[in-house]
């Protein structure tokens, strides 16, 4: 291992070979920099162009003029912000504990050799690759109050036809069970996976030891399921806390802004309203917030590990 | 194959997964059905015959072939410039010592955690400088390699045993070379991890083709699905025809490969 330190082990008989060591830079840089150019070019840049944005009046077409931080002072007080946080808020809340719950739920359901499981997998995972786009056409038209198939459904089970979607204390927990039906099978996937890692010698000790199903479970398979578990809930309030394309095609931040979340607010800002540098503000304050909790999380995951 | 004994999960198992199965089947049984079955109160639950009303309304009337073509090109670009790039860049940063290496890649991986509202604003000026807006370039470039791309063929090129590449090192030949005749042919697992997690990110999305995209030749299937629907919402067996189209590559994509669809996926999770 020694000789193949960060390089090949060069042949000193060979002059070729050291002249091609040396020639190992220019290929390294050749070999990344249409990477690094379009990655870096189109984070870094943006990411400091944002930052400067929030501090400015921009409608995206004339010049833009420097108002310190008027924005955000805006942002504090405008009551759409308010909202539109609380909105993803509980969206994020009831979201990610159910997905990650239910993901855990049924991995362990499915972690069995029984005839048709493969396809119970499939079916479960399935809606995860249905774009956000369709699924919000598809429940659109499922829960259409008049040509809708649960209205229907209600209705011959003598039940009262609901508003759903065009009902202010519906619309936020229809998103909600709609990103559960297709974003549980991921937790489901990983979990599945994860459990793939438990050891079954702690499994079968634990058993011999007199643990019923509940103990392998809690002193078991939940603790070794931890490093899975934390990345879970990371990676899904990361995405609840972005959610976008579902609300931009069912709602559209409706009915009365009952579902306007932080980034249906950014995109209308910018892209609607034309205030980019008031949107650039309020994208700002999300990234901070999403750092937070994804530092936070972090850290958490490191003494988990270290444990 | 043996026949397994009969367990009581099924009575669990069978109904969970047909909850999540149901509103698929729904999609494909409703473009089938009539715009009769469908507007009559209440409406019909089960076609009477198969109606392909709504296809030929979608494929005739309608822009979906375009669509569909615009996505697909879209795609296609981006899956191949993100295993080309992606490859060059993570076999340089797993094999290749040169100067700033390390804090380049230390870089690109902490953008990964950059959301993309913060970078959408100034992303879609930079597009308007290029004079992409409106043009499937705007969607092409940024999506030609991320940093997860080249982040996991570094991972799996770093995993590789060195000695399969030294002997034809030392037999003079080329970084290229070697990328392409030895470690490629080896690297299907990560190839195929690349190619799915890019196709499905790029079929799938739909916020930057509503900011980048404004006149509706240029639309790809999943915004001119939502316009679509907008500008049909009575039409509902041709608005789940043009559903039907806009699910099906990824629906049989993820059938035809689901191993290396799990896969992918899960090794997001578990490596990430």
């Amino acid at each position: 291992m020694a000789s193949v330190v960060g390089t090949f082990t060069v042949d000193p008989r060979s002059r070729g070979a050291k002249r091609r060591a040396r020639g190992e830079g220019a290929t390294g840089w050749a070999f990344v920099s249409p990477s690094v150019v379009i990655i870096l070019g189109l984070s870094v840049v943006p990411v400091l162009w944002s930052l400067l944005l929030s501090f400015q009046v921009n409608d995206l077409v004339s010049p833009s003029e420097w108002v310190g931080l008027a924005n955000y002072k805006a942002l504090v007080k405008d009551p759409a912000f308010g909202s539109a946080v609380s909105h993803t808020l509980i969206y994020t809340a009831l979201y990610v504990p159910l997905s990650v719950v239910a993901g855990l739920g049924i991995a362990i359901a499915l972690d069995r050799k029984i005839a048709l499981i493969g396809l119970y997998r499939t079916l479960v995972f399935v809606p995860f690759v249905v774009s956000a786009a369709a699924q919000g056409v598809l429940f659109s038209f499922v829960l259409d109050p008049e040509f809708g198939v649960a209205n229907s459904l209600l209705h011959k089970l003598g039940l009262p036809a609901q508003g759903f979607f065009s009902d202010p204390g519906q619309a936020l927990y229809l998103l909600v069970a709609i990103s559960l039906w297709s974003g549980t099978g991921f937790c489901v996937i990983v979990y599945l996976a994860g459990l793939q890692g438990v050891s079954s010698e702690l499994v079968e000790a634990a058993r011999i030891d007199g643990a019923g199903r509940w103990g392998v479970l809690r002193h078991v398979t939940l603790p070794a399921l931890a490093p899975v578990t934390i990345f879970l809930l990371l990676f899904q309030t990361i995405n609840a806390l972005q959610v976008f394309d579902l609300v931009f095609v069912t709602t559209k931040g409706g009915p009365l802004g009952s579902t306007t979340v932080i980034v249906y607010f950014i995109w209308e800002k910018a892209f609607k309203a034309f205030t980019a540098g008031y949107s650039a503000a309020a994208a700002y304050t999300l990234a901070v917030a999403l750092l937070v909790v994804g530092g936070a999380l972090q850290i958490y995951r490191r003494r988990v590990a270290a444990r | 194959m043996k026949r397994l004994p009969f367990s009581g999960w099924h009575l669990v198992l069978a109904p969970l997964a047909l909850l999540f199965a149901l509103p698929l089947v729904w999609l494909l049984v409703s473009s089938v059905m009539s715009n009769a079955e469908i507007n009559r109160f209440p409406p019909a639950l089960w076609p009477q015959g198969i109606n392909l009303g709504g296809y030929r309304y979608v494929l005739g009337n309608a822009l979906f072939p375009r669509w569909f073509l615009n996505s697909f090109i879209v795609s296609a670009v981006a899956v191949t410039a993100n295993l080309v790039l992606g490859s060059l860049g993570g076999y340089a940063f797993a094999r290749i010592r040169f100067a700033g290496s390390k804090l380049v890649l230390g870089l690109m991986l902490a953008t990964m955690v950059i959301p993309f509202q913060l970078t959408m604003i100034p992303t879609f000026l930079v597009m308007k400088q290029l004079g992409l807006i409106d043009t499937l370039g705007a969607l092409i470039v940024p999506s030609l390699v991320t940093p997860l791309s080249v982040f996991l063929f570094r991972q799996f090129f770093v995993s590789l045993p060195r000695e399969l590449e030294e002997a034809a090192w030392i037999d003079g030949c080329g970084r290229l070379r070697i990328l392409v005749s030895i470690v490629l042919p080896l690297a299907r697992p990560a190839l195929s991890t690349v190619a799915v997690l890019t196709f499905l990110a790029t079929w799938n999305d739909l916020t930057w083709p509503l900011i980048a995209i404004n006149s509706d030749a240029t639309y790809t299937l999943q915004l001119g699905l939502t316009t679509f629907q907008g500008q049909h919402h009575t039409q509902w067996s041709a608005v789940m025809a043009g559903n039907v189209i806009t699910v099906l590559p990824v629906l049989l994509g993820f059938l035809l490969a689901q191993k290396a669809f799990i896969r992918s996926l899960a090794s997001t999770g578990l490596k990430g």
